[in-house]
């Protein structure tokens, strides 16, 4: 099975750190995405630019509407995500519990839809 | 679970038989049929369909004899037939079919027992912690939403919501039906064992067994905690969890007196007490003592130990107790504990003492509407001569309670203490 592994953090953590405090922070993501790669676990990862840069757009009576920012206001925000390839679920929370998002924010494990099962409905 | 059907008379040998089986295998069935596929609901509504096949088969043909493979055979032909209706793909019908092979290369008597992995499955931490328990009800034992909506005091188009969404999650998140690695298994099996004691405590609360429905779970949840004894005897505290259940069940009927009053634990007449079941509660204790890892289900198991043993013996072991009750606190912070060590420290230093250990839970919102609570500390300030504060705890204490003799039992305590202090 494919899941994504979804990191949540705070942005402004990131602005707050000193620059051997970043070094570190991205060479332990580096660290980590080798991991899965030697594992051969990962399937695609990418950083987000901050949710400052965030637009939302959605038809409103046919016209595309477009706001300025991202669709949730919380504290937390969508920071960037890895889709891996695991057997089951206590194999992606394993991974997804090494991820260094789990110690700076918080981790979202989702299944991906198996293509072929699109057919069927969700319920 | 009951199969339905069964109208006629010549069906209800079939019936009996079918119920047999299903009390016996149908957890077996289930994990067998939807460990590859995860999922529960398909494998359910097969096992659902070979029981109905086998009630209107065995009646005329006799009933086979190895009733589980009969079930399995037909269940997972049902199975796969479903799978291939429902489209859900060929990865599940391979699955299904790769399942049928295996179990053909086996000696159809001995069909594996994968209970425990469904077990596992079914208290898995990414299900939500209020469905673990009856998801393992409906799933392992076969329990109906009617009987699970029943024991748990809520409806049954509810439970059924919630329950289907359990198995949608188990399935569509691919939560694994195995169980856990060496250095997993202690925090899994405390889910696992939690859900069990949760079921028989639901059953417990129920102690005329006026709702059978209720006093039935206490009996499944028994059977559950003696299979994962069976299952995992390496394990203390699932010995612990059997010796504590056996120490409650062994007194259930000692809670009532003929007039179907409450008897609280001082005034129980012991030889009321299932002998052979504290004995085998004794027995479980021990061989768990012998692994040397304590936790919370063998210490509450000793708890009950020792009490049974001063009403016996009629010499008090407050001492004793009060030991295993720090202990017990220790690896278990939780008000409920802190309530029934307070208890017993009454016992050994006094009301006052007991109150003051109470104090820090005061403003606990966790516990303004815990009946319990309520009536320990309605007893001490009693007993601590605090008359019009008892009087209000006991207020409380009574209009929380929802078994009608505890409740009257809290009446007359509440009377005699008012009269005793006109």
């Amino acid at each position: 099975m494919q899941y994504l592994l979804m990191i949540y953090s705070q942005e402004n953590g990131w602005n707050e750190m000193s620059d051997n405090e970043r070094q570190q922070g991205v060479a332990a993501y580096h660290a980590y995405t080798e991991s899965l790669k030697k594992a051969e676990v990962w399937v695609g990862s990418n950083r987000l630019q901050p949710s400052g840069t965030a637009t939302t757009v959605r038809l409103v009576d046919d016209k595309p509407q477009v706001l300025d920012g991202p669709y949730s206001d919380s504290k937390e925000q969508l920071a960037g995500y890895y889709l891996i390839e695991a057997p089951d679920l206590d194999a992606a929370i394993a991974w997804a519990s090494r991820c260094p998002g789990a110690a700076h924010g918080t981790m979202e494990v989702r299944p991906i839809w198996p293509t072929a099962t699109y057919a069927q409905s969700a319920a | 679970m009951s199969v339905p059907g069964g109208e006629h008379d010549g069906n209800r040998a079939a019936q009996s038989i079918a119920d047999a089986v299903a009390r016996r295998s149908y957890g077996k069935l289930v994990a067998l049929l939807a460990m590859r596929t995860r999922d529960v609901a398909a494998a359910e509504d097969a096992l659902a369909d070979a029981f109905a096949a086998a009630l209107a088969d065995w009646p005329k043909k006799g009933c086979p004899a190895n009733p589980e493979a009969w079930l399995m055979t037909v269940a997972r032909r049902r199975a796969i037939d479903g799978a291939r209706h429902r489209r859900v793909g060929d990865a599940v019908v391979t699955e299904l079919t790769i399942l049928a092979d295996e179990i053909d290369d086996r000696d159809a008597s001995a069909l594996p027992d994968r209970r425990l992995a469904l077990l596992f499955a079914c208290t898995h931490p990414a299900l939500e912690p209020g469905i673990r328990t009856p998801l393992m009800l409906q799933v392992v034992l076969g329990l109906d939403a009617k009987r699970i909506a029943s024991a748990f005091l809520t409806s049954p188009a509810a439970i059924a919501k919630r329950l289907a969404r359990a198995k949608q999650k188990m399935r569509g998140a691919g939560i694994p039906f195995s169980v856990p690695e060496r250095e997993e298994l202690p925090s899994r099996l405390a889910a696992v064992l939690e859900a069990v004691y949760a079921a028989y405590a639901e059953g417990w609360g129920d102690p005329l067994g006026a709702d059978s429905l209720r006093r039935d779970l206490a009996g499944e949840a028994l059977f559950l905690a003696h299979l994962l004894v069976e299952l995992l005897p390496e394990e203390p505290e699932t010995m612990g969890l059997l010796a504590l259940m056996l120490y409650a069940q062994a007194r259930r009927d000692a809670r009532r007196d003929e007039a179907g009053e409450y008897v609280p634990l001082s005034a129980q007449d012991p030889t009321k007490w299932n002998a052979p079941m504290l004995d085998a509660a004794d027995a479980l204790l021990r061989r768990a003592s012998a692994f040397h890892t304590i936790g919370r289900f063998q210490l509450e198991a000793a708890l009950q130990s020792a009490h049974v043993y001063r009403c016996r013996m009629q010499r008090p072991n407050w001492g004793e107790v009060m030991q295993l009750y720090d202990a017990l606190l220790a690896i278990m912070p939780s008000p409920v504990v802190a309530i029934n060590r307070a208890l017993a420290l009454a016992e050994r230093d006094g009301p006052q003492a007991a109150l003051d250990a109470l104090a820090p839970y005061a403003d606990d919102p966790r516990l303004s509407e815990y009946q319990p609570y309520w009536a320990a500390r309605a007893d001490l300030l009693a007993r601590a001569g605090a008359t019009r504060e008892a009087l209000d705890a006991y207020e409380l204490a009574i209009g929380l309670e929802r078994d009608p003799a505890a409740r009257r039992f809290l009446q007359r305590q509440c009377a005699a203490v008012s009269t005793a202090n006109r």
